[in-house]
């Protein structure tokens, strides 16, 4: 019995499901910001799993990037987060409506 | 070769399950530790897949870094969990039925079946390896690696510029 590449892209799908949960119900924007992470993560999963099936490194090398792009969304994420605690003293996306009419 | 496949269901179910701890557990505080913990079961399914250099770069950069960052703002605005929702809203039933649906268009994608060489899947160390990765990377990507290098920098700026107590 061999692990198919099925159950990794099963795995990845299930796991970007449960981020984009945590993006739709989430009121705190820190919490948020660790589910698109979850989905960056799945997405990697599923770059790395066909890469080494295919024996291609491209797409662990694309990998890299993503990290590096979910790093610099990260850090940026937090800056505004921190930015915006400073004026509404709160994280709750439900009150944090400023380009609401 | 049976130890593969148990090391997969093992590594994958703890993962969904710190996956919807992070999603049902209301202290942030939690749901960063949660997140490690899935963080940590996916790079050991890298390893699994044989690709040790990224799995070792998901457990520095990301459970090493990126959730330090996170647990760091977590206690520098000394955040209490939020006030539980009394009722639940048509919104919350939206985005529920939004997510099943997202789930199954993508295992529906998955199942119906691209042909991919599911054969393909044993060994293939070297693909993983640093060595190989590394010659790729500062050969054919170095440009990719230099405009990578901006982003950190234009991000790291971004975030002091935003972060420092000038809003007040």
């Amino acid at each position: 019995m061999e692990v198919a590449l099925n159950w990794y892209l099963g795995l990845s799908a299930i796991l970007f499901s449960i981020g984009t949960l945590g993006v739709l119900f989430k009121r705190n924007a820190i919490v948020l910001l660790m589910s698109v992470e979850l989905m960056l993560n799945a997405v990697n999963l599923t770059l790395v799993a066909l890469s080494q099936s295919m024996g291609d490194p491209d797409g662990q090398l694309l990998v890299f990037f993503t990290i590096a792009v979910a790093a610099a969304e990260a850090a940026v994420g937090l800056a505004i987060v921190i930015a915006i605690f400073r004026r509404k003293l709160t994280v709750d996306i439900t009150e944090i409506n400023l380009f609401k009419f | 070769m049976a130890a593969a496949p148990f090391m997969f269901f093992l590594l994958a179910t703890v993962a969904v399950v710190a996956a919807i701890g992070m999603l049902i557990s209301r202290s942030p505080v939690y749901s960063a530790l949660w997140l490690v913990l899935n963080l940590f079961c996916v790079a050991g399914l890298y390893l699994t897949l044989n690709a040790t250099f990224i799995g070792v770069i998901q457990i520095l950069v990301y459970a090493g870094a990126i959730m330090v960052l996170f647990l760091f703002v977590i206690m520098l605005l000394n955040l209490e969990a939020l006030p539980r929702l009394e009722e639940i809203n048509w919104t919350m039933v939206a985005g529920f039925a939004l997510g099943v649906v997202v789930l199954s268009q993508l295992l529906y994608v998955i199942a119906s079946g691209f042909d991919l060489p599911m054969e393909a899947m044993e060994a293939t160390a070297e693909t993983g390896s640093a060595e190989l990765l590394g010659k790729h990377l500062y050969t054919r990507y170095a440009l990719h690696v230099e405009v990578a290098a901006v982003l950190l920098l234009a991000a790291t700026v971004g975030a002091v510029m935003l972060a420092q107590k000038r809003f007040q």
